[in-house]
């Protein structure tokens, strides 16, 4: 069990004082702006025309698919990646020519990016060395960041002795160390054990929010985006989908592909008819920009939310399993075919619900947005994804292969 | 003791293994092959060292004497030898890691496509016979070179290549070497820094390796420097040989050993840092 101690306002404060200003306040972060960015590796287009604009002191994730560009990014705005074309402008100054040593940007790798020769201490004392702080102070403020992550027991051990989680706590006090303008984190939690990466992201989010730091944190992990930023912009080949808070992200997803990977989706059979699409017996509206033909059959997008379950005991669709999530419970219901989709159903109502019974969906959304052609995109191929009520992360589908650009580490282009 | 506890857990493992356990017998059988094996070895290395040692330790008439130890220094032309073998080593060691440890680290950052190429390169020295070797050096030699015994250093920095280079390799891919120079240049660091104070003291067991095994070819090197006319360290014992066959065989001994010394301090270096860290972890 680690420890997750997480230093007051005034500890936090003292700790990165250096730079920021005499009275010790936090400051406002940059403001930081990518403009029209461009980046081929070969023939593959990493970013293509990403535009993207940070507000000081904010947390803003990059979320999205194996192969969309996000690392590649994030890549750009630290400096190791030269972009083919665009600007990355920094309070107002572009600092597309600035070495990445130049930029004040902290940065918290994947893999465990600490020094091996030297002990926690001297790591994230690292970076105020290279500001000619003197030994002394410069030992002081690590020593009061290390207590903030709370490792300060840990001061005198070596990479390997510490606990991946460890580690990347140090990454993140030696990032912090320099006081950057904008912190970046390339999916830090992502070779930890689930417990530690909840723990970690609570951690993280809480320090950003006491310093104001403007942060960019690229994840393929959905709920760890949508758990701790405060907006979330979903990318796909090179191009950015939708940026927004992520309540508006999972309510009015702008695009199919955004509905589909941001949260659970079911994917419905339907018909698209004069005045919107035929689903489940029920004609609906739709929204989005697809739209069809009438008569043209088609997938509906559904959240588990917008189903209810009708009369138990007739029906076409039959209940293949249920998981409870304390209030509600999630009913997985396969329908004419081989489509199973997840209804989110009222604990108390599931009772009466025995897998293997027959039962009557209905939609109760007003409008739902039609799906992309399963060729063309990166999303899921079964009749749903995602899983907790709540906690929309990928889950499991009946008869359906696991969704798994989803949930693979991200393939980084530029590597 | 290792050597103690492991033969009883044998013992242990074979008394309470039932006859007849097919498997168990084939380990068994393998390990009386180990044995074997490692007997062999050793006295394939150790005989010729102790015929050598059991020479210069005997005179004429057979009696034990350490004479020809003692008269090594007085043995006309040693240190002179000695000296230019260890400045030669110097050199070499140098002019090796300047070439090699940049040239190495750039690649594996940049071009790591390219190390194949660079793994196949870097054998040729050790394909291509010494007397082609010195032809070329001796053809792209700036001509005030080519009349100072330091033409060899070039040489052997050729054959040392191979070797040097492997070791550094396999020290660079010990290590995640791309994430750590980003987070070095990440913190404020620039490239001599980063290199200085991050990558190269995460190299020390890789160029400690490569240094010495440039040391041990330099001070045994022979086929050269006799073609180029310098009386190095091996040139002179071979000499020696001739008039004091005593002195050159304690010589050439002494000259083991030393290499010897100098790979266990190596090994006994990569120790210490084990310790360290381990008293470390106790003290926290």
């Amino acid at each position: 069990m680690e420890a997750m101690a997480i230093g007051n306002e005034t500890g936090v404060h003292a700790a990165v004082s250096g730079t920021r200003g005499q009275d010790g306040g936090p400051s406002e972060g940059a403001t930081v702006q990518l403009v029209d960015l461009h980046r081929h590796f070969g023939h593959t287009r990493a970013l293509d025309g990403l535009t993207l604009a940070i507000r000081p002191g904010e947390l803003i994730s990059l979320l999205g698919p194996s192969g969309c560009g996000k690392t590649t990014a994030l890549r750009v705005l630290a400096g190791f990646e030269a972009p083919d074309s665009g600007q990355v402008i920094v309070d107002g100054n572009d600092v597309g020519h600035v070495p990445p040593q130049s930029r004040d940007m902290g940065m918290v790798f994947q893999s465990y990016s600490l020094f091996p020769n030297m002990n926690a201490l001297d790591n994230v004392g690292f970076g105020l060395r290279m500001r000619g702080v003197k030994t002394k102070e410069r030992r002081r403020r690590a020593s009061d960041l290390l207590e903030m992550v709370g490792l300060s027991k840990e001061a005198k051990k070596y990479a390997h002795q510490l606990s991946g989680g460890q580690q990347q706590r140090v990454a993140l006090a030696r990032a912090l160390a320099i006081e950057p303008r904008v912190l970046l984190l390339d999916e830090p939690l992502s070779a930890l054990d689930a417990k530690v990466r909840i723990q970690l992201r609570e951690q993280i989010r809480g320090l950003q929010t006491r310093l104001q730091t403007t942060t960019v944190f690229v994840t393929h992990d959905q709920e760890e985006a949508l758990s701790i930023s405060d907006r979330v912009c979903v990318m796909r080949s090179g191009r950015i989908e939708q940026v927004d808070v992520p309540s508006v992200l999972y309510a009015n997803p702008a695009t199919a592909f955004v509905a589909e990977f941001v949260g659970t989706m079911n994917r419905i059979p339907g018909k698209v008819t004069a005045s919107g699409v035929s689903v489940l017996g029920r004609e609906v509206g739709i929204r989005g920009e697809r739209r069809g033909t009438s008569g043209q059959a088609v997938e509906v997008l559904v959240r588990p939310e917008e189903l209810a379950v009708g009369a138990v005991g007739r029906g076409a669709g039959v209940v293949i399993g249920k998981t409870f999530y304390g209030a509600v419970t999630r009913v997985a219901v396969l329908l004419d075919g081989d489509s199973a989709v997840q209804v989110d159903v009222s604990t108390a109502d599931a009772a009466a619900i025995d897998p293997g019974s027959a039962v009557e969906l209905t939609v109760i959304a007003r409008e739902v947005m039609l799906a992309e052609p399963r060729s063309s995109g990166g999303t899921a191929a079964g009749g749903a994804t995602g899983s907790a009520p709540g906690t929309p992360t990928p889950g499991f589908v009946p008869g359906e292969p696991f969704p798994a650009d989803r949930n693979g580490v991200d393939d980084d282009l530029s590597k | 003791m290792v050597v103690a506890v492991v033969p009883s857990t044998i013992a242990e493992e074979a008394s309470a293994q039932p006859k007849g356990a097919g498997r168990r017998f084939s380990w068994r059988k393998l390990r009386w092959w180990r044995g074997v094996v490692l007997v062999l070895t050793a006295v394939f290395f150790l005989l010729p060292l102790y015929a050598a040692l059991r020479f210069a330790l005997e005179d004429n008439l057979g009696h034990l004497t350490t004479a020809a130890f003692t008269a090594i220094v007085h043995e006309t032309g040693f240190l002179g030898a000695l000296y230019l073998s260890l400045r030669l080593a110097a050199v070499t060691m140098a002019i090796t890691l300047v070439l090699v440890v940049p040239t190495t680290i750039y690649v594996h950052l940049r071009y790591p496509r390219l190390l194949v190429a660079f793994d196949a390169i870097t054998l040729l020295p050790i394909g291509i016979p010494p007397i082609v070797l010195i032809i070329g050096v001796l053809q792209s030699t700036p001509f005030f070179l080519k009349s100072s015994p330091y033409l060899l250093s070039l040489e052997y920095v050729v054959l040392a290549t191979p070797f040097a280079y492997r070791s550094l390799d396999a020290g660079l891919r010990a290590i995640d070497l791309k994430t750590l120079v980003e987070a070095s240049r990440s913190l404020g660091s620039r490239w001599f820094s980063t290199m200085w104070r991050v990558i190269l003291p995460n190299l020390r067991a890789a160029l400690a390796s490569a240094m010495i095994l440039s040391l041990a070819l330099v001070l045994g090197e022979f086929t050269m420097a006799s073609l180029d006319l310098y009386t190095t360290l091996p040139v002179w014992i071979v000499n020696a040989s001739a008039r004091t066959a005593h002195v050159s065989v304690a010589v050439s001994f002494l000259s083991l050993v030393l290499t010897w010394l100098l790979l266990f301090g190596l090994s006994a270096l990569d120790r210490r840092q084990f310790r360290k860290f381990r008293v470390v972890d106790e003290e926290t």
